[in-house]
């Protein structure tokens, strides 16, 4: 600890803190521009500049370590001189168009312009004048008002990982840009209109749309991963402007992913179903709730009646608020039916018995940072989760500071598709699907000849036959070593076939490793429906239930159809694993009733009853992100027209059931039911004792097949029904690039995709070589919006398809 | 009441003196404007109705900055903007509601591309409900029928601006 004087006051700092910091923790206003607190300092812009005794100079206090005895003033003549005439120049070449810039009124210029400049110009020369550049559909540019504080570039090269963004030129005649012509592309891009301090960088979908000071700040909460990022929604006249980051350490940091700071724009698309409608003698008609409320109920009840409540199934959104998951599963349950659940896109269910109560992420998120050895099971993390990613690179780079050569955690994958990563990778196995789980083996295989241990019979058959090579022993010993491990299993490894064996191994490796195992939770509130029971096996709080319903996959199976559907916030044909089989299966069902913020020709063609119901700046709710953290947010503008919080439609139909115990007036009553009865739940241990599987298939070479092997991903743009419609969204490059089918690039000449009749199966779609792609796959995206939905159904005849060699 | 002052009252004198002031006054020259037939000089500062203006090559002057909209004490004046085609910054609606303004003419002074003016009429009325909240349809039409009076107003207090 140091002592300095700042402005006649005295303070204690650790040694080698910088000024800025010490200044800003005691509360005194230094003005700054290129200095941020989450990027590196680069002392460009001067704009801090103080007066320290002994200097002959004025000192930049972003750059200036803090030594025992310093005596700074930060507004004497000389510290003012300072900073005026830095002022002064930095203003030389900005343009005065404020009336027509976006920033202006939240302008960090013009604050310290009012605060420490001069009130005239003695400048008479003509200004600068650069060119704008086109960075793609989320920023736009007016590059005369940058002032080259340089902040978008380090943003670029420390946190988004991607250096898309440069200066070019000296003095006068820097430029800031992509080197050449191209859009932005990172995930976290939207960033970079929060740190610009001018009006260089803006929102593109905000542009012209309101002015800082007739907005109203609410607090929200981001549902669209498994994060709950916590947000600020500017509203004017009840319309959502604009979504901002609010500051939380523990979770997001300082930052915000695009997705969540652009699906607003979805509240106000062409599709939003306005009133609820009814399907009467096969034609659609808008009609008032009590009438589409009685026709639903009507339609249940003969379905129970005449068949029973069995032949019911509702299926949810994870990405719903707990509240409406907690009425959903408390409506089912009280008509006898198990049929409920909310993993749509999961295919194996074999072990959801044993396994954790949720998908949790098994520790703290920040606690991710301190990892030295991360191993990644089937996830396109930077796609999946941005700020996850981001804490893991902060992890591998050891600090957020410049990019440090030194790599302090290794992070290895074991992956289907090579997909492009903004962090070191120490080991990575790329590896067709069905090979994942057999790979996963090798290093288990790997750890127990590292470590010697004593493992039990039944491991040691399982593992005979597995073979290992020289990257299998480095993760073990990577692994191994370690002093914080995590294993993180993503969404390609819990939509596997065999997912029960990945994370049974999985779990294995963490307990011989003693790592931490995590789920990347999906959507934003996958923990809370585990929590709150929508799931066809337990209840809430994992209570066990007597006769165990359907799971998502069967339900949309031929097979095990039922006869009416309750869906919850889902288009159950793009959002959930059964695709376009889902369609059919739906559209043979006697009764569907749909509760969605959208209407779409799809659901049309299926439902019965259409209730429209708010999406989630319109309803109070809480999100359990995938630490286990709940966050409550309250509405931040009212739902339009007709529509109503899905918690009151559910609410209502649990009335029109004369079921017990529905008499709730607030979301808040229902929060405190879901709490009281949730109180004893512990955060779930996921490295409990797993039943190992019973067998490795030990993947064949699969040069004799003729199949292709599909890799289904979920572009990150069309991951819900929001997102899907937030139109800047699908205009980037992450939505355009799903339009086309991915083969190996080796492969693409041989392909000759044919349907399983043999005849040559026209898809529309581009085939295009991707290196990504693992010999003998194809890669496909899931998920689009309308558009793509008939490519989609297309598609699933690809599991019958064959390529030819020749 | 004394006598005397029985006697001053019954002579009349006070009402005497009344006409007489009126019988000077007949004679005066007379201050009534015949209102609407004659009409009062304006200054060039007067707070009348407002206007939108436009440059001489036509292009509205208004670039949506919101500033009236700010300054307004009577919160009459209600904005949307939205990038035009060409990508400049417009108004999509531009409304003074006339039944909530109060004339105090601080939007002229707050507007920096002098767009939104107070004009010298103060003429107009509406027959039905709502026909006094202008639109921007409305104000621009203003603004090019007054155009030739605002610019010499807006030029001869130039000076003091």
């Amino acid at each position: 600890m140091v002592k300095i004087t700042i402005n006649g006051n005295t303070y204690e700092a650790q040694a080698g803190q910088m000024l800025i910091d010490v200044a800003d923790a005691a509360g005194i206003e230094i003005p700054r521009f290129c200095y941020h607190k989450k990027l590196s300092v680069s002392a460009n812009c001067r704009m801090c500049l103080v007066d320290v005794e002994k200097a002959p100079k004025p000192l930049p206090a972003c750059a200036t370590p803090v030594m025992d005895g310093m005596v700074v003033q930060t507004r004497s003549e000389k510290a003012q001189q300072a900073q005026k005439a830095v002022m002064e120049f930095l203003l030389i070449n900005h343009p005065l168009d404020c009336p027509i810039c976006d920033q202006g009124g939240e302008c960090e210029l013009q604050d310290v312009a009012m605060g420490y400049g001069q009130d005239s110009s003695r400048f008479k020369e003509l200004k600068r004048i650069v060119p704008d550049k086109n960075l793609g559909p989320l920023i736009s540019t007016e590059m005369t008002r940058c002032i080259h504080c340089t902040r978008c570039v380090r943003f670029g090269t420390e946190v988004a990982g991607i250096r898309e963004m440069g200066a070019t030129g000296r003095g006068e005649n820097t430029r800031i840009g992509t080197y050449i012509e191209r859009a932005v592309e990172s995930e976290l891009s939207g960033n970079m209109i929060d740190v610009c301090p001018v009006g260089a960088l803006t929102s593109k979908a905000f542009r012209f749309h309101g002015r800082a000071w007739e907005m109203q700040q609410y607090p929200s909460i981001a549902p669209h991963d498994g994060l709950g990022s916590n947000i600020y929604m500017h509203v004017r006249r009840n319309k959502v402007l604009r979504v901002v980051p609010r500051e939380n350490e523990a979770i997001n940091e300082v930052w915000l992913s695009d997705r969540d700071r652009f699906s607003y724009e979805a509240l106000e698309s062409s599709e939003r179903l306005l009133h609820p409608m009814i399907k009467r003698n096969g034609k659609w008609q808008e009609t008032n709730w009590e009438t589409a409320l009685n026709y639903a109920i009507e339609g249940l009840k003969n379905i129970i009646a005449t068949y029973n409540a069995d032949a019911m199934g509702a299926l949810a959104s994870p990405a719903a608020t707990l509240e409406e998951l907690y009425l959903l599963q408390k409506l089912v349950r009280g008509l006898d039916c198990s049929n409920i659940d909310h993993r749509l896109h999961q295919i194996d269910f074999s072990d959801q018995n044993d396994a954790p109560l949720y998908p949790y992420l098994g520790q703290r998120i920040e606690e991710l940072e301190k990892s030295d050895a991360v191993l990644l099971i089937g996830t396109n993390l930077r796609k999946e989760q941005p700020l996850l990613n981001h804490r893991l690179r902060k992890a591998a780079l050891k600090n957020t500071g410049m990019i440090n050569e030194e790599i302090s955690a290794n992070i290895m994958l074991i992956n289907p598709v090579d997909y492009e990563f903004n962090l070191p990778i120490a080991e990575k196995i790329i590896a067709a699907p069905s090979k994942i789980v057999s790979e996963l083996a090798s290093v288990a295989k790997a750890l127990i000849s590292l470590t010697g241990k004593n493992i039990s019979d039944e491991i040691t058959d399982l593992l005979a036959d597995v073979s290992t090579n020289s990257i299998h022993e480095a993760m073990a010993k990577l692994l191994n070593e370690g002093e914080y491990k995590t294993i993180l299993v993503g969404r390609l490894a819990s939509t596997h076939p065999e997912f029960s064996k990945i994370r049974a191994l999985a779990a294995w490796i963490g307990k011989i490793t003693e790592a931490k195992l995590g789920y990347l939770a999906e959507a934003g509130n996958s923990v809370g429906a585990s929590l709150t029971g929508v799931l066809p096996h337990q209840g809430i709080a994992g209570h066990k239930v007597e006769n165990e319903g359907k799971n998502a996959f069967e339900m949309l199976t031929k097979e095990h159809a039922l006869k009416a559907y309750l869906l919850l916030g889902i288009e159950a044909e793009i959002d959930s694993y059964a695709g376009s089989n889902a369609l059919s299966v739906l559209e043979e069902a006697k009764f569907v009733v749909c509760l969605n913020s959208y209407k779409t020709k799809q659901m049309q063609q299926y439902a019965n009853v259409i209730l429209p119901i708010s999406l989630y700046p319109e309803t109070s709710g809480t999100y359990v992100n995938c630490e286990g953290v709940w966050q409550t947010s309250h509405g931040v503008i009212p739902p339009p027209e007709n529509v109503r919080p899905a918690w009151k439609v559910l609410r209502i139909l649990g009335n029109l059931f004369d079921l017990d115990e529905f008499n709730y007036d607030s979301s808040q009553e229902i929060q405190d039911d879901i709490h009281k009865k949730t109180v004893n739940v512990s955060l779930p241990n996921n490295l409990q004792d797993w039943k190992m599987p019973e067998s490795i298939n030990i993947a064949i070479s699969n040069e004799g097949s003729r199949e292709l092997e599909k890799i289904i991903e979920m572009p990150m743009y069309a991951i819900d029904s929001m997102v899907r419609r937030a139109t800047s969204l699908q205009n980037t490059q992450d939505i355009t690039q799903a339009a086309s089918l991915y083969v190996s690039s080796r492969q693409l000449k041989d392909i000759n995709i044919t349907s399983s009749d043999g005849t040559s199966l026209d898809t529309q779609m581009p085939i295009m070589g991707d290196e990504r792609v693992p010999d003998g796959c194809i890669l496909y995206y899931a998920a689009q919006k309308d558009g793509f939905f008939s490519i989609w159904n297309e598609s699933f005849k690809f599991c019958s398809s064959s390529y030819h060699v020749e | 009441m004394s006598m005397f002052s029985y006697l001053k009252s019954l002579s009349l004198l006070e009402l005497l003196k009344g006409l007489r002031v009126t019988g000077e006054h007949l004679f005066k020259p007379k201050f009534t404007v015949q209102y609407p037939d004659e009409k009062t000089p304006l200054s060039s500062r007067f707070r009348g109705h407002h206007a939108l203006r436009r440059y001489s090559n036509g292009e509205e002057r208004c670039i949506a900055c919101k500033l009236c909209e700010a300054v307004c004490p009577a919160l009459a004046i209600t904005i949307e903007a939205e990038p035009r085609e060409d990508g400049s910054r417009r108004t999509i609606l531009y409304d003074i509601d006339m039944y909530k303004c109060i004339f105090c003419g601080f939007c002229e002074e707050a507007c920096p591309v002098d767009a939104i003016v107070e004009t010298r009429r103060f003429e107009y009325h509406g027959e039905n409900r709502g026909d006094l909240i202008m639109s921007k349809e409305k104000l621009l039409a203003i603004g090019d029928e007054l155009e030739s009076q605002i610019a010499v107003d807006r030029a001869k207090e130039a000076q003091y601006r």
